[in-house]
Formats: structure tokens, sequence, C-alpha cells
């Protein structure tokens, strides 16, 4: 889908809407309107809004997906445990009931929103905006949203994100690429979580699940880690560094630089 | 299943469209989607009946035209039909390739009549 306005459109289908167009007319006289605009609209408008409050603030916001149980909760709080004194985080919690998860993030020291659907099976850029405003952007690095656990729908609404990181757990079978494409087409990063259950997993190779990811034409560097034994987890906070780096250097772009005494400060 | 809200989202722009053409009511929907939206037509058909009640669409008819899922080669530059997983390159194999069509979920045109 764009990231940009939304309007899905590519040079395959842009004859569609250039004048003209085989839907003006109908053979009995009823008016046709060509529209052609993108339905999920309104959700990439709110979306676009959340990046762009983030961006001013200078925060990296990452959508974490995956299935429920692959532990997105537990690689939050090892990688807040670990990384909690060198980046200011917060936590946006998806999930369809409880306070669970933001109690485990919050038990770590950094505030978490919790927003509970119901029984809709993604958040969208309605809800992680209302979450937005209880959070101070100012005293924020790197924000996580931890999406509703579900290989499908989440994949379908931008969030005002920047990154999708999708985590894999071994014990779900390394074709899950091939089987949920829509999502892993998506990811920027794919963790392979719970790693330290390799040895007595002989049904999930790591080369298999990556070249299912490639088969979507997804470049995406694949990681393996385990949050529960810490193995893997420097590659992890090595790609977050850089990446919060980043959005820093981008947020610092957008402010225009001071001349004082001649001298460009930045 | 995220059908229905498309469906709602799907009438209030077509609510929209009607109100700025001054319809009295609206008779065909017409969507494009593609294998890679994360949308089910089948499931936007089952969806668009109860979505549709109570608004100037209320008896329009939806129609979907799949659109083909194709992608360009970065390497051999060929465009050729792709399966939703399996975007590799048909005439050499390389997965190194674009999307030229095949994740739209769109509106494409309403035909209406007019009060």
């Amino acid at each position: 889908m764009c990231d940009t306005c939304g309007c899905n459109i590519t040079p395959g289908n842009k004859h569609l809407i250039e004048a003209g167009g085989k839907l003006s007319h109908s053979a009995d006289g009823k008016a046709a309107v060509e529209v052609l605009h993108g339905l999920l609209g309104e959700n990439d408008q709110q979306a676009a809004h959340n990046r762009e409050h983030l961006e001013k603030h200078g925060v990296l916001a990452i959508n974490l997906m995956s299935s429920p149980g692959a532990g997105k909760t537990a690689l939050l709080e090892a990688t807040i445990a670990a990384m909690k004194d060198e980046l200011r985080i917060a936590v946006i919690e998806g999930d369809l009931e409880t306070e669970n998860d933001a109690e485990r993030i919050r038990a770590q020291g950094v505030p978490a929103i919790q927003i509970t659907t119901g029984s809709a099976c993604h958040l969208d850029a309605h809800m992680v905006h209302d979450a937005l405003h209880h959070l101070d952007l100012a005293k924020i690095d790197l924000l996580f949203i931890e999406n509703v656990g579900n290989l499908v729908c989440p994949a379908s609404f931008d969030l005002g994100q920047h990154r999708n990181v999708v985590l894999l757990s071994t014990t779900e079978g390394d074709d899950k690429p091939a089987k949920y494409p829509v999502m892993f087409r998506a990811a920027d990063l794919l963790l392979l979580t719970k790693s330290d259950l390799l040895a007595v997993l002989d049904d999930f190779d790591p080369a298999r699940a990556e070249q299912h990811l490639r088969q979507l034409a997804n470049a995406a560097p694949v990681l393996q880690l385990s949050a529960r034994k810490g193995a893997g987890m420097d590659a992890w906070f090595g790609w977050l560094r850089a990446e919060t780096a980043a959005r820093r250097a981008a947020a610092r772009k957008l402010r225009p630089a001071e001349r004082f005494n001649g001298v460009f400060r930045v | 299943m995220h059908e229905l809200s498309v469906c709602q989202a799907l009438l209030a722009q077509v609510e929209q469209v009607a109100r700025e053409n001054a319809a009295h009511s609206v008779e065909k929907v017409v969507l494009r989607i593609g294998p890679l939206s994360g949308v089910e037509p089948r499931l936007l058909q089952d969806a668009f009946p109860i979505a549709r009640a109570g608004t100037v669409a209320a008896s329009a008819e939806l129609v979907i035209e799949e659109l083909p899922l194709t992608v360009r080669c970065q390497n051999c530059g060929a465009e050729t039909a792709a399966a939703p997983n399996r975007l590799i390159c048909g005439a050499c194999g390389d997965w190194h390739t674009q999307l030229i069509s095949g994740d739209e979920l769109l509106l494409a045109s309403i035909e209406l009549t007019k009060s």
C-alpha cells in the first residue's frame, strides 16, 4: 500500500484513473462516477498524522507483529531491561482484553498504555492516536506498538509507525511466511524468536524460513534470538540503536539550522 | 476478518460521492482488489448487504474486479505474473522484484441515479 497518501495507485493501475475511463456512462443512462479512492483512506490519513506527530519529537515508532505467543512481550521486557538507561522507551499494548501485558511492561519501569480492542483483531491508526495522547512524546526516543497477536489483519493497517518488526517463533513452523504472505511481505526485520528451542525442534529450519521470506521479494534482515536465554540479543539491540539514531538525525534535519556568530549550529 | 469495517469505510465514501453528485440512490459500486490487499472478495460480498442497510446504497449491487498480481524483475527487467506467496520473477527466478499490481484496495466507480 502507498505509504504517503494511501491511494494505492501503481504503474499497473494508473491507466484506470486517466480521463475517458471505461465506466463513465452506463447503457441505461445512469450516471457513473469514477472515484478510485483507497478504502483505508481515513486510516491512512490518521496514520500519516500520527507519523508526523512522532517525527516532530524525533520518536522512532516500531510496530511489533506476530501470532499470539511468539514472544512479543517477553522480547520487550528483555529489551527494556537492557536498554532503558540508554534509550527512553514507551510501549502501546494492543490486546482484545486485559491489562496484563501493560502491567508487565510497567513493572520494567517504563510507561505503557493498554488499548483493549474488544473483539477487533488489529490496532488501527485512530486507536494509536488516542493512546499517543496519554504519552509525553518529548520524553520518548523509542515507542513500541505491540499489535494484537494475529498474522492476518494487523498487516492491513498503517498505524503511523516507521518500521514493522515481525516475530516468528521456532515453535510455529518455518513456512509461516509462505502461509501469511501479506504480513511477512510488510516486515522490515524478521526476528526468529525462541531460538533456544531449535536444539529440540527438528522441523524448524531458519534457512528455510528466510528462503520463504525472500520468495516474497523481501530483503529484510533476519535475526535469531532468545529473549529468555539472552541469546542473539546484541544484534537486535544494534539494529534498534541504528534505527533510533537515524530517526533522531532525521528529526534534527527537520529543524532549520540556527546561525550564530557565522557558525551553523545544528 | 476486517471485511465489515472495510465495508463500512466503503459505504462512508459511497455516501460522500452520492452527496457530492446530488444522487437519489446508488445502483452499483465497483471495487478493484488485488490478492495482496489483505481483503477477501467473497467475505466483502457477504458483509456488503449488512453495511449498506439504511444508506443511500441500500439496494446497490457490489461488483468486485480482482486485479492480477504482477511483478517487475530488478535483475532481468521482465514483467511477469506471480502468486501471493511467490513474488519471484517468472522469467529468471530472481526474488529481487517489485510489485507492479496486486495490493490495491480501491473504490473504482459508482453508478448512481440523480434525483
